[in-house]
């Protein structure tokens, strides 16, 4: 079993890495943790896609005039080298949907983020937020008693 | 929703003529009433302790919801990770010469790249030949993402200048380090199809030149060139470029019937037909998007 | 070379933890910046130098900053830039 492990060690460690990542996803309440954590899924199956195209005594895919090599998998290098730009972006997104989270909750905890949202506290920000405009206005004092 | 009709149930017993919509505002008004006006109601202990009930039966609510998400959730992890496991501990030995994902297809892809597509690196061919139009997806990912991002995090009004670091030293290093980094870049997007690299690892070594010196300079002096606008014309222009540069395989049809792009002597700087000015705009829409990231995020909330 | 691996990967996942398990923000995410340089050698014993120049200039680069820079949004890093302002 051992010797099994050691020889799949690159499966079996991003399989590790996936999963702390999922589970850091789930259920770390801090929201910057969380987006680690999708890092680490990121990586994670990353390196399993890289792993799957691993040849033992391959080469990088470069060709050479005149001489006889043997080439890993170029497939998953392609796809990995765009999904690790497309990663970056991803993550720029999910921080600046944090920011502005934090703008108008001030709190990185997600618990005490829903917290507010459900006991209604978000509704008084956001007619707070809107007393400059008119037309809220109006449609506060239609209310009724 | 079910706890409030219930408490409404009770209200509407002393008070007729108060529908549920009314009731549910009331309460939720309530928090926020100054204390002088909350005094006037008749009923402002009722309310109160109705206030307090229902506050329990939230909070209680919330509690349950949260256990029953963490144990959800560990269960989730937990079969996921047995699962993965047994298949990783199945899957055909790591490295071996005759695992089934060394297929024809790849087989094709080393053995008739260089002929059709005239690029040595064969990653380089195939994203950039075989999958442009999956590269060209990518590219668009990117960009809507920089428009997600500019929108998120907009202001309305100019900031403040950003201070340039008062360590002297860091700063000429810096400045030595600017011109080496973007060199490097632009060598790894210029030799994409020859050597290891291409337009995203070159591109993300550029952007990383470029914040280096929006750090050393500061900001004024460097977006007095690269304005968010004219980034985004370039990005545009970049993805425009690529789109008609690859539409050439749809005006050619699939075999690119009488009309190939010339390949060149492989090796050479000028080969392997359209790779190369793909790879350039693949560089500098990654590079702009880098760089937008970081301006926007180093704007400083007030 | 397997040994060389397998002490990379246990250092991954121990980056990984460790990233995961602290409570400051700004430990966790320099941390996670070394696992990026540790994945950035990973990829060359993997025999993909350019998924090693990507990860090297994305994860250690580019994604730490943006990490920081979002603290800094947020004013988290109280205490770490005092002499900036």
């Amino acid at each position: 079993m051992l010797d099994l492990i050691i020889h799949q060690r690159l499966y079996i460690g991003s399989i590790a890495l996936f999963i702390l990542g999922l589970g850091t996803l789930f259920l770390h309440p801090n929201l910057i943790k969380k987006i680690i954590g999708l890092n680490l899924m990121d990586t994670g199956s990353f390196l399993f896609l890289a792993a799957m195209g691993y040849m033992e005594g391959g080469q990088a895919p470069i060709l050479e005039e005149g001489a006889e090599q043997v080439f890993i998998n170029p497939v998953p290098g392609g796809l990995v080298l765009t999904g690790i730009v497309v990663a970056v972006s991803s993550t720029a997104l999910f921080l600046s949907l944090t920011c502005r989270l934090y703008r108008r909750y001030h709190s990185l905890n997600l618990d005490d983020i829903l917290m507010r949202m459900w006991s209604g506290e978000d509704k008084v920000e956001q007619e707070e937020d809107q007393e400059s405009n008119p037309v809220s206005e109006q449609e506060e004092n239609e209310e009724p008693k | 929703m079910l706890e409030d009709y219930e408490a409404y149930l009770k209200y509407v017993a002393d008070h007729p003529k108060v529908s549920f919509e009314d009731f549910r505002k009331k309460r939720e008004k309530k928090p926020r009433q100054a204390p002088s006006v909350v005094e006037e109601y008749d009923e402002s202990e009722e309310d109160a302790a109705m206030e307090a009930e229902w506050n329990e039966g939230h909070i209680h609510r919330m509690k349950m919801w949260q256990r029953s998400y963490a144990v959800l959730s560990v269960l989730v992890s937990a079969v996921v990770l047995v699962f993965f496991f047994q298949v990783s501990i199945q899957l055909p030995p790591f490295g071996d010469p005759t695992n089934p994902d060394l297929n024809e297809v790849t087989e094709r892809y080393i053995e008739k790249g260089l002929e059709e597509t005239g690029a040595t690196n064969i990653v380089a061919g195939l994203i950039l030949d075989y999958r442009a139009f999956d590269t060209f997806g990518e590219s668009t990912v990117l960009f809507a993402a920089t428009m997600s991002v500019i929108l998120l995090l907009r202001r309305p009004r100019p900031v403040k200048d950003s201070p340039i670091p008062r360590d002297r030293i860091l700063q000429m290093v810096g400045l030595v380090m600017i011109p080496a980094v973007m060199m490097f870049g632009i060598y790894v997007v210029l030799n994409g199809h020859l050597s290891p690299g291409g337009g995203f690892s070159g591109g993300t070594v550029m952007g990383c030149g470029l914040i280096l010196a929006y750090m050393v300079m500061g900001r004024s002096r460097l977006e007095h060139y690269l304005t968010p606008n004219r980034l985004t014309g370039v990005t545009v222009a970049c993805l425009c470029t690529y789109g008609v540069l690859k539409g050439y395989s749809f005006i050619t049809g699939a075999n690119h019937i009488g009309w190939e792009v010339p390949k060149g002597k492989p090796g050479a700087i000028f080969s392997s037909g359209f790779i190369l000015p793909l790879n350039i705009c693949v560089g500098i829409i990654v590079a702009c998007t880098m760089y937008t990231f970081f301006s926007l995020f180093s704007e400083r909330e007030d | 070379m397997i040994a060389l691996e397998l002490v990379l990967l246990v250092f991954l996942f121990f980056c990984a933890l460790t990233a995961i398990l602290t409570k400051h923000l700004v430990a966790a995410v320099i941390t996670f910046m070394s696992y990026s340089s540790v994945m950035a050698i990973l990829w060359l014993l993997l025999e993909s130098p350019d998924l090693a120049i990507t990860e090297a200039a994305v994860g250690a680069g580019v994604t730490t900053l943006l990490f920081f820079l979002a603290l800094r949004r947020i004013n988290a890093l109280k205490g770490v830039d005092e002499d900036d302002d």
